[in-house]
This record gives C-alpha cells, sequence and structure tokens, in this order.
C-alpha cells in the first residue's frame, strides 16, 4: 500500500563512487566533485534524457561554505538543463534516504515524474573554522574606518585565537561522541567485543565476496584521477580480505581504553563518497522503457532522547515503516542496515528480536556494510538504498527493508517491493 | 547621399538632448561592411551632423547585436585591377576617417561584436571607444591574413594610441582580441556590460560634449616609455619585429614588412606622409599574386563552410551527444577538440579504465591548455570538464547522434567495434571511423545498417590540424554526410568531402613527396636540404620533419598501402622502414631523421645516414631537389582530380593547405599548377620521367590540359 495519495514510485537504478578512506585515493576531490560524478555516471548508465529531470535533491552533512547548497550544483552538471530545482537536505547520516524520501513525495504528489536523489560526503574536506574570537575581530577590522583602526584591532590577536577548530562529530546537546555512544550501547545492552569483532569480520568477508563477484562494483562509477600514474579507483578500498579475528582482537579499545569494546576495527571509518539514485513514477518509468528494480513500499523516521542510547531509534523506526507498508517483519526477504558500529548493529538487532521479530542473518547486509565499505555521511543512504534494490532484483525477493541510525538520536526505515 | 541600389538606408539618426545617436546596420546583410554605398551615406551623415546646431556630440553604434563592423567590403576590393586604384581606394577610407577624427563634435563608439579591419580603423577615429564585455566582442586589425595592410589609417592610429610594439604585435599577426585583452591594451577606452553598453557610449559623448577629454596613459609604464616613447626605442622595436617576419615569413610574405614599414614612417614623418605611405604600399600590396592567392583562400573557406558536402543533402542532426571508441592519441584529440570548440557531451570507451582514464586526461590537457591561454575562464573549463567521461562499456552511448572511432588500424578491429557499436546504439545514430588507410566501404560490410558509416579523417595533433576529411562509403546516406561535415565544421575543422579511395585526398598527394625523399637521399642529397628548400618553397616545415611529426611508423603503414593500391608509381622510401625496425619513429620515440630531447628538435641524427646506407655527399643541386618534390605532388593531384578524389579544385588546393601547409600564398598544388601551366609541367614532368624513372610520367589530365591549354581553374 503506497504511501500518499497513490502514485507509486519506482526506483530505476543507483550508482555510486568508490568509497574511500578518508585522506586517501579521493583526498582532492570535494563533495560536490564526487557528487556530480556519481550523478552523471546515473545519467549516462540510464542513458536518461537530462530533460526529463524535475528535481534534484542531495544529502549532506557537513557541508563545505564554499558549496552550500550541493544538490543545486549536481543539477548544473552541462548533462541536464539549467532549469531543474534543486537542494539539499540533512537528515545526518539518513541524508539521502531522506533526498530519497522527498523525492519519492514530490513524485507520489505528482509533482515530479522524474527525481535524482542522493548523497555525498568528503571528510578529506571538512571545514576548518576560524576560533570565534578570531572571527569577531576579522569582522571588526573589515569594519574599521581608518588604516589605523583596522592595526588596532588586528592587534587584539592573540597566539592561542589562531588555532584553528574543527567541528568534531559529537553531539551538540550532549557533548557525547558517536563512539561514545556506541561504547555505552554496548555496555548497556551487553554487547561483547567478540560480537563486534565478528560482526565486523563478517561485514569486510561478504563484502569482499560482492567486489569479487561483481555485485557491488557494478554500483560504482570508476574515479579517473587527474594524476596521471594514479591508478583508477574502481572499488572500495576499506573492504580488507585478510582480516582475522585474531588481529582485530588485538586492537585496543578507542573510546574507553580500560573497559571499552569499541575499535576502529568494528567502527566504519571516515569516509569519502557519494551516490545518486534515479526515481521515476511508474507511469513515467514505463512510457520511457525503463524496468525498475523495486518500488518504494513506505517509510519512516523516529527520533530518541540522544541523551540515552543515541543510535537505537532503528527498533522504532523500522515497527513504523513496516506498520505503513502493511507487512510484517517476517515478510522481509532481504535487510540492509547501516552500520555505524558493530556495536549498534548488534543492539539494534538486540531491539528487534524483544520485539519477538526472528533475526536471519543469512538476509541481512548480504554485501557487507558500512564497517566495511565505509560511511560517508551523506552518501551512505543511496548505497544501501542501490544495493537493496538490485539485490531484491537479482534473488526476486517481493519485500525489502533498510534502516538507517543517524546523529540526533534519529533513524530512517524504507521498505521496498519489487512488483 | 546614400546609393540607389540600396534599399534601407544603413545609417540611421536621431537627436536625444544634443547628442546625436547613430546607428549602423546593413539590413540587408548579415554582418555590417563599409561599402562604397555605406561611406557616401556616412559623409552624407556626418555633413548633416555637421550643420545641425542641436547636435554637440555623436554616439555611433551598431544595429546588430552580435557585429559592429566586419570590414570594408571585400567583393569591391577583389575588383580592383591596378595599384594606383587600390591606392586610391585606400585614400579615400583615410579621407573619410580623417572627416570623422576631424570631425568639430566628439564622437564616442559602442562597440559589441566583431569589430575588424576597417570597422577597427573607423573606432579608432572615434574620440572614445567603449567596447562591451559580449563574448562575440572581437577588436583587430586581420588585413595581414589577405596579405595586405590596414589601409584606412590604421597603421597611423593605432600605434598613437598603444605604443608602436602592441600596434605591431597586432597588425603584422593580424590578430583579434577579445574586448577584456583589447581594453588592457588600451585599444579601448572602457569594457561594460552589454546593457549597458549604450547609455554609457551616449554619456561619453555627452561628457565631451560639456568639454571634457579622455586622459590616457601610454601603457606599460617605463618599460613602456623606453620602448614607444622615443625614436631610439622604437627602432630597436621595428629592428627585432622584421627580424621575426624574416625568420616567420621566410621573405614570402610582402605585406607584413610593408605594414611594419607603414608604421615606422608614419611615426618618422608624421600622420599625413604616413597616410600617404600607407596608401601607396597597399596599393602596391592589393594587386600582388599572394594577395589574390590569400583572398581566393578565403573565399574558399568562406564557401566551404556553407557547403553541406554532398549536393541536396538534408539539413545536419544536431549532433549533442558524442560517443568516441579508442581513447588513444587521436580518441582524445577528438573527445578534447569536440567538448572545447562545440561544447558537446563526450563519451568515452576503451577495453580498459586504465586506458580511458589516460584518454581523459589527455583530452582534458586540450581544455587546460586553452585556461592557461585565456581562451575560456575558470567556470566555463569547470563546465567543460563536466563533458567529458568515460568508461569501458557502451554506457551512455544509446544517446549519441555521431560516435567516432579511433581504434588501432585494423579493418578487423574497426568492425568488431561497428557491431558493438551497433548493438548498443539506435539506429538513427552514425558511425565515422577516423582511418587514413582503409576504405570505409570496406569497413561498412561489416554494419546491419551500412548507410550510417562514414569516414572522419582527422589529422594529428587534432586540437590543432585545421583540416577534416570525411570519407562517404559506397552507401553511405546523404544525411549522414550532412552530419559528419557539420559536425566537423563545429569541432572548428575545415571540412572537405573525399572519395572512398587508398589514401583519400591529402596522404595520396603526399606519397610521391614523401616518397622522393629516399630517392634524394639514395643520390646524396642531404636531409637538410630537402627540408631547407621545401621550407623555402613556403612550406612550414620539409617532407623529413613532416615524416618525424606524423611518426614514421604510420608512414610507413600508410607507404604500403599506397603501394599496394598504385604500384610502382608510389614505391615508398626504404628508408623509413629501416628507421622504424631501429625503433626510431620520429618525435614520438625522440629519434626519427631527427633528434628530439626535452620536446625540441635537435637537429639531424647523422646516424640515420647509416641506418639507410646512404652517405650526404651533394646530391643534385637544391633547385632539382625542390622541383621533384613539388611536381610529384602536382602531378598526383592533377590525377586524383582526374579520378574524382575531390569534387572541386576548390576542395583540393583547400585540403592541401590546411593538411599539410602547402604554402597558402602559392594558393594550394592546382592552383600552382595553373600558374607554371599545364604545358610546360608535362615538359618538366617528361624531362624528369626520362632522367628519374616512369613515377614521374605526367598524368593524363595534365597532358589533357596542355594539349588544349586548360586550367584548373578555368
Amino acid at each position: 500500500m503506497p504511501v500518499g495519495n497513490g502514485r507509486r514510485v519506482a526506483v530505476i537504478a543507483g550508482c555510486r563512487t568508490p568509497f574511500c578512506k578518508a585522506g586517501t585515493a579521493l583526498k582532492d576531490a570535494r563533495a560536490v566533485d564526487l557528487a556530480r560524478h556519481a550523478a552523471r555516471e546515473l545519467i549516462e548508465r540510464t542513458n536518461l534524457d537530462g530533460a526529463d529531470v524535475d528535481e534534484v535533491i542531495f544529502g549532506q552533512v557537513v557541508p563545505s561554505a564554499l558549496v552550500p547548497n550541493v544538490g543545486r550544483e549536481v543539477s548544473l552538471l552541462p548533462q541536464l538543463p539549467k532549469e531543474i530545482p534543486a537542494y539539499s537536505v540533512n537528515r545526518a547520516c539518513a541524508s539521502a534516504t531522506q533526498a530519497i524520501a522527498n523525492g519519492h513525495d514530490q513524485i507520489a504528489l505528482g509533482h515530479d515524474d522524474v527525481v535524482i536523489a542522493g548523497g555525498a560526503e568528503a571528510l578529506s574536506d571538512i571545514p576548518i573554522l576560524a576560533s570565534r574570537r578570531l572571527a569577531d575581530i576579522l569582522v571588526e577590522a573589515s569594519k574599521a574606518k581608518s588604516l589605523g583602526g583596522r592595526v588596532r584591532t588586528f592587534l587584539k590577536i592573540r597566539p592561542r585565537d589562531l588555532i584553528p577548530v574543527a567541528p568534531a562529530i559529537a553531539e551538540p546537546s550532549t557533548g557525547e561522541s558517536m563512539g561514545q555512544s556506541a561504547e555505552k550501547m554496548a555496555k548497556e545492552n551487553a554487547i561483547t567485543r567478540e560480537a563486534q569483532d565478528r560482526w565486523a569480520l563478517r561485514s569486510h568477508q561478504l563484502a569482499a565476496k560482492g567486489t569479487t563477484d561483481g555485485r557491488l562494483t557494478a554500483e560504482i562509477a570508476p574515479w579517473f584521477p587527474a594524476r596521471p600514474g594514479d591508478p583508477v579507483v574502481a572499488q572500495d578500498n576499506g573492504i580488507r580480505t585478510d582480516s582475522t579475528l585474531e588481529q582485530m582482537a588485538k586492537l585496543k579499545p578507542v573510546f574507553d581504553r580500560k573497559y571499552g569494546s569499541v575499535t576502529a576495527a568494528n567502527s566504519s571509518p571516515l569516509t569519502d563518497g557519494a551516490s545518486a539514485v534515479l526515481l521515476m513514477s511508474d507511469e513515467a518509468a514505463r512510457a520511457r522503457g525503463y524496468e525498475p528494480l523495486a518500488y518504494i513500499r513506505s517509510y519512516a523516521v523516529a527520533a530518541v532522547d540522544p541523551g540515552w542510547q543515541l543510535l537505537q531509534a532503528p527498533v522504532w523506526a523500522v515497527p513504523l515503516a513496516l506498520e505503513r507498508a502493511g507487512i510484517s517483519w517476517k515478510e522481509l526477504g532481504l535487510i540492509e542496515i547501516h552500520e555505524a558500529f558493530a556495536a549498534q548493529v548488534l543492539s539494534n538487532l538486540q531491539g528487534f528480536a524483544q520485539k519477538g521479530w526472528e533475526i536471519n542473518e543469512d538476509i541481512i547486509n548480504v554485501m557487507g556494510g558500512s564497517i566495511a565499505i565505509g560511511h560517508p555521511f551523506g552518501a551512505t543512504g543511496g548505497r544501501v538504498v542501490t544495493t537493496l534494490a538490485n539485490e531484491m532484483r537479482r534473488r526476486d525477493v517481493q519485500f525489502g527493508l533498510v534502516s538507517v541510525c543517524a546523529q540526533g538520536g534519529m533513524a530512517f526505515a524504507m521498505v521496498l517491493e519489487r512488483r | 547621399m546614400p546609393s540607389p541600389s540600396r534599399s534601407a538606408p544603413a545609417l540611421t539618426w536621431e537627436v536625444q538632448d544634443g547628442i546625436a545617436v547613430v546607428v549602423l546596420d546593413c539590413t540587408d546583410q548579415p554582418v555590417n561592411t563599409i561599402s562604397r554605398a555605406v561611406k557616401d551615406e556616412f559623409r552624407a551623415c556626418f555633413e548633416t551632423l555637421a550643420n545641425d546646431a542641436s547636435v554637440h556630440a555623436v554616439a555611433f553604434l551598431s544595429g546588430k547585436p552580435e557585429n559592429f563592423i566586419a570590414g570594408a567590403d571585400i567583393e569591391e576590393f577583389v575588383k580592383l585591377t591596378s595599384a594606383a586604384e587600390a591606392e586610391r581606394l585606400s585614400a579615400d577610407g583615410q579621407d573619410m576617417l580623417d572627416q570623422v577624427a576631424r570631425f568639430p563634435k566628439p564622437v564616442a563608439a559602442g562597440i559589441q561584436g566583431a569589430c575588424l579591419g576597417g570597422g577597427f580603423e573607423f573606432a579608432l577615429a572615434c574620440r572614445y571607444r567603449v567596447a562591451s564585455n559580449h563574448p562575440k566582442t572581437q577588436i583587430g586589425l586581420p588585413e595581414i591574413q589577405l596579405g595586405i595592410l590596414p589601409g584606412a589609417g590604421g597603421c597611423q592610429r593605432l600605434p598613437r594610441l598603444v605604443g608602436a610594439r602592441a600596434a605591431l604585435d597586432m597588425i603584422l599577426a593580424g590578430k583579434a582580441e577579445r574586448a577584456e585583452k583589447a581594453f588592457r591594451l588600451g585599444m579601448v577606452d572602457e569594457l561594460v556590460p552589454p546593457p549597458i553598453l549604450r547609455s554609457i557610449t551616449i554619456a561619453a559623448a555627452r561628457r565631451m560634449a560639456g568639454g571634457w577629454r579622455p586622459k590616457r596613459r601610454r601603457p606599460g609604464g617605463f618599460i613602456g616609455w623606453l620602448l614607444d616613447g622615443n625614436p631610439l626605442g622604437r627602432m630597436l622595436v621595428y629592428r627585432a619585429a622584421r627580424k621575426q617576419l624574416e625568420d616567420k615569413t621566410g621573405g614570402n610574405y610582402p605585406a607584413p614588412f610593408a605594414a611594419l614599414e607603414a608604421v615606422e614612417y608614419g611615426l618618422r614623418h608624421g600622420m599625413s606622409e604616413g597616410f600617404k605611405r600607407e596608401a601607396q604600399l597597399f596599393g602596391q600590396l592589393a594587386v600582388t599574386d599572394v594577395s589574390r592567392k590569400l583572398v581566393q583562400i578565403f573565399f574558399a573557406t568562406n564557401a566551404l563552410k556553407k557547403d553541406r558536402g554532398v549536393d541536396g543533402a538534408p539539413a545536419p542532426v544536431a549532433v549533442q551527444r558524442l560517443g568516441i571508441v579508442g581513447s588513444g592519441f587521436m580518441g582524445s584529440g577528438i573527445a578534447g577538440t569536440a567538448v572545447a570548440q562545440a561544447t558537446v557531451d563526450v563519451r568515452m570507451k576503451d577495453s580498459d579504465l586504465a586506458r580511458v582514464a589516460g584518454g581523459l586526461r589527455a583530452a582534458r590537457e586540450i581544455l587546460d591548455d586553452r585556461l592557461k591561454r585565456r581562451r575560456i575562464a575558470k567556470y566555463e573549463h569547470a563546465r567543460l570538464v563536466a563533458l567529458l567521461s568515460g568508461g569501458d562499456s557502451y554506457a551512455g552511448f544509446w544517446r549519441a547522434e555521431l560516435t567516432i572511432e579511433a581504434v588501432f588500424e585494423e579493418i578487423g578491429v574497426k568492425q568488431q567495434v561497428l557491431r558493438e557499436f551497433e548493438a548498443a546504439a539506435p539506429d538513427g545514430a552514425v558511425f565515422a571511423s577516423n582511418t587514413s588507410t582503409i576504405p570505409i566501404t570496406s569497413i561498412a560490410e561489416a554494419a546491419r545498417v551500412p548507410e550510417r558509416v562514414i569516414g572522419m579523417h582527422f589529422f594529428s595533433p587534432v586540437a590543432k590540424m585545421p583540416l577534416l576529411e570525411v570519407i562517404p562509403g559506397e552507401r553511405t546516406a546523404p544525411g549522414v554526410v550532412s552530419t559528419a561535415v557539420g559536425f566537423g565544421r563545429r569541432m572548428g575543422k575545415t571540412v572537405i568531402v573525399v572519395k572512398d579511395s587508398p589514401g583519400f585526398w591529402v596522404n595520396r598527394i603526399l606519397a610521391p613527396y614523401a616518397n622522393e625523399i629516399g630517392h634524394l637521399m639514395a643520390e646524396g642529397a642531404s636531409i637538410e636540404t630537402i627540408d631547407g628548400m621545401a621550407v623555402r618553397f613556403g612550406f612550414p616545415v620539409g617532407p623529413v620533419t613532416l615524416l618525424d611529426e606524423v611518426g614514421l611508423d604510420v608512414a610507413e603503414k600508410v607507404a604500403h598501402v599506397m603501394l599496394a593500391a598504385y604500384g610502382d608509381r608510389l614505391q615508398p622510401t626504404a628508408g623509413v622502414a629501416a628507421l622504424v625496425k631501429a625503433g626510431r619513429l620520429g618525435r614520438k620515440s625522440g629519434r626519427g631523421f631527427y633528434e628530439y630531447s626535452g620536446g625540441k628538435k635537435r637537429g639531424v641524427d647523422s646516424s640515420a645516414y647509416e641506418l639507410l646506407g646512404v652517405h650526404p655527399n651533394g646530391g643534385p643541386r637544391p633547385a632539382d631537389v625542390l622541383q621533384r618534390l613539388v611536381l610529384g605532388i602536382l602531378n598526383e593531384a592533377a590525377r586524383a582530380v582526374g579520378e574524382g578524389v575531390v569534387r572541386s579544385p576548390r576542395d583540393g588546393d583547400i585540403g592541401a593547405i590546411f593538411g599539410f601547409g602547402f604554402p597558402p600564398f602559392r594558393g594550394g598544388p592546382l592552383r600552382h599548377a595553373d600558374d607554371l601551366g599545364a604545358a610546360r609541367l608535362v615538359a618538366d614532368l617528361e624531362r624528369l620521367a626520362e632522367r628519374l624513372g616512369p613515377r614521374f610520367a605526367p598524368c593524363e589530365v595534365l597532358q589533357d590540359l596542355a594539349r588544349r591549354d586548360g586550367k584548373f581553374y578555368p
């Protein structure tokens, strides 16, 4: 039963850049470059006529001060008419899924027929800020009427004012970092270090398999480096094929060095990347001869008190999405859960199990998850939707679920259906 | 008095608050030109305005949004028959502009679009110049390119405005500059956005009417004064310019020297003496053979721009997306040039991603180069770069109206690509093969729809070489021809349509020229003599250097195709094969006949002689060397024309000039053959054939022309 007033929304195709650890292969690219690359390749692969696109919506969590509306820059690709409106959204790690949901709504409402939705993040290129005092002094200096006044203002600058401020991945309301939250969840939900490491290993092994058999790489738009001699990047570069539990067990916990269990190995890395998904109304897809991968059946968003278990909101979002879809948990044939931390995934699954839902790991993250593939905040949602839709087609699964936890104690869930 | 032949007057004006706003619009032509009729209107207009007491100043504008004045009427110029007549034309123009310059009421010109030649000379005669930064604004004095000089006072007024150095830079190269550069150089006084051009020009006229005089400073500061501001410095400037001209023209082009003299004479003896000398020199140049030839080429290229390549062909398909298969040197050159010139969306395909990456990078370098030369702005560059993409599959080819393959030169490979293309593209899409040797009809045999297969033979490097040969196969549809021709033109190429025969046109007529190198060297001629004589004749480089540039492996391959097709007459130079075997492929491998290092030619590599088993010990007389080189081309060109390889002598000459640099001032091989006369050519060739073998036997076409005293251009 579709949301809204009736128009069914089809996922036609998805495409993304390779996901690369921050500071590696994509370190010279800006988020906007990655976003445009993913969207352009999506257009190529679907032989889309740019003039058909009605709207472009992109997610980004840490926007650049120079390109605040990444969506508009995507819609200004020369393959698209300049008259396509676009905007950017921020629902933290669920931004791209939110962009897809917004696209869905506009299509369902009959406002749009064709939408490109996605997300991007370049964590190699985060804005570094001047201290507040330095910023105040600079503003004051710019308003000074005379050279003398300007010099006097500048003389107020102290060395400590020159220390730049990097944005932290911490909750503004609690000061707690993501990792600390995961650590807290591991303790409160009694998720062992070993269970976390096992989940992380599983993520790498399945992602490696998906890469080798080409299912994951099929979604990737190869990145062509500008410098001669640099290799073409056609795969995610965080996936490890050689990890063992023993090696992982040796790592020191990062956030609680004494009693902690969250390590670099069982967390998702800081990542650069972008994703784009092509959505169409069912009629528009048919009229243009596209065969949809899947349809969006429902979605839901939930939030919890960030001071409680920051990443546990999926336990509220998923049941709501299922309810809106009018289906039950056991009807799901495939599930993509975003892996911010193994502790979070296992906490979420524990929460589902407590509802009496049976957890079948064989249908969860069948090509690995964010721990192995990486997690460019704004882009991950596009990846999970694309992977899920493609795999639903391969396995001919009727119902699939996406679950993404997000900063701020939020979560996003979406149900796709094949027919 | 407006000329009676003109339907509507070109000049109209209205007076607003004491300012006469004069608008030029030659409504019956796409661009404004200064013809005799327009000149008469100018005179009448300025006379009226002079007598109108309500007019205090004049603002002059064009009624065409993308054209100010393209120059003097070239049709009138062509009709000139004597130097005296031409001198009168020049003096007449000077006179009219002098009337503008001495006009008692100040004149301000508002420039947008092309402001060239006589148009800019008019602007120079105005007291104030405002230019709009419209992308089509181009300001300059291109007369040199037609073998003449700016003869309406341009050689006098421009140096006085911007200094001798900058003026000579412009005049001697026949350059046109964009508005920004023109402003920087001081050619215009103000640079404004298009919407306010009119109001600012009127405002300038009004200020001048109020007694304000524009202040100008010599550009370049102290150095500018040292060189331009005093006679001694100027002598240095003239000497440097003359030296540069000698190096560049090889003494074959008189116009730049005459222009230099006109500038120098005027600065030394004053404006009015300068005008006289300028008109005199203009008169002399106007009737030179060189100018005639350059004007003919100008007309021929213009005519080619309107030619669809086949009679009665439908309009070309507007290509918005270009597919390219093969991302090597040629493929990436085509990609980059297509994006830079035609702003099309380009998708490249190659067998592996590393090759695609290399191709995209090379294509991008063409755009980077334009950015560096400030031909495009940073944001335009970013937009163009986003038009380039690629992959290892045919994804995205479905929407390409035209796909050009530039894969390995081997029929099997090309046919394979053609089959893959047909599986990935809709039936209406055009497939062009960038081949230099393989018959298009043979490639098309593999096609499901052979009507859409055509040849587009680009020359290397694609970004720089101006010619494109378009080769329809036996079954190619007319619309496919016009699409290929139309797109080639959008890429900025001069396009000729050529018959599907071995070597097409350019490589065919080059073959005897290249082959003769081997014969000459075997007889003891040195590489320096061979290349030197060709350069003396007017070629930009000699045949040996040309082979090194093309690549000896490529040259060898072409030569064998020619031998197979035409027999002993085109027996290739054995030496080339020896060099290729030794891994010396020319410039690209750092060694060929010459040595190269750091991207520069370093002189003849004497070990090349050993590999060829020859000794440079004098050999034939230099004049004989030249005759053998040139007559080979002429003979083969005549033969190919007889076989209908090109559609007209015009196409053949343009192909030779733009394809391999046949000296433009000689008008092309067929024009040159006409000048020498068929009878004399046949006699010379017969003499050579007797002495050197049947490869020089005059072809039937020449013999026939000789018998009936005919010409290629009757």
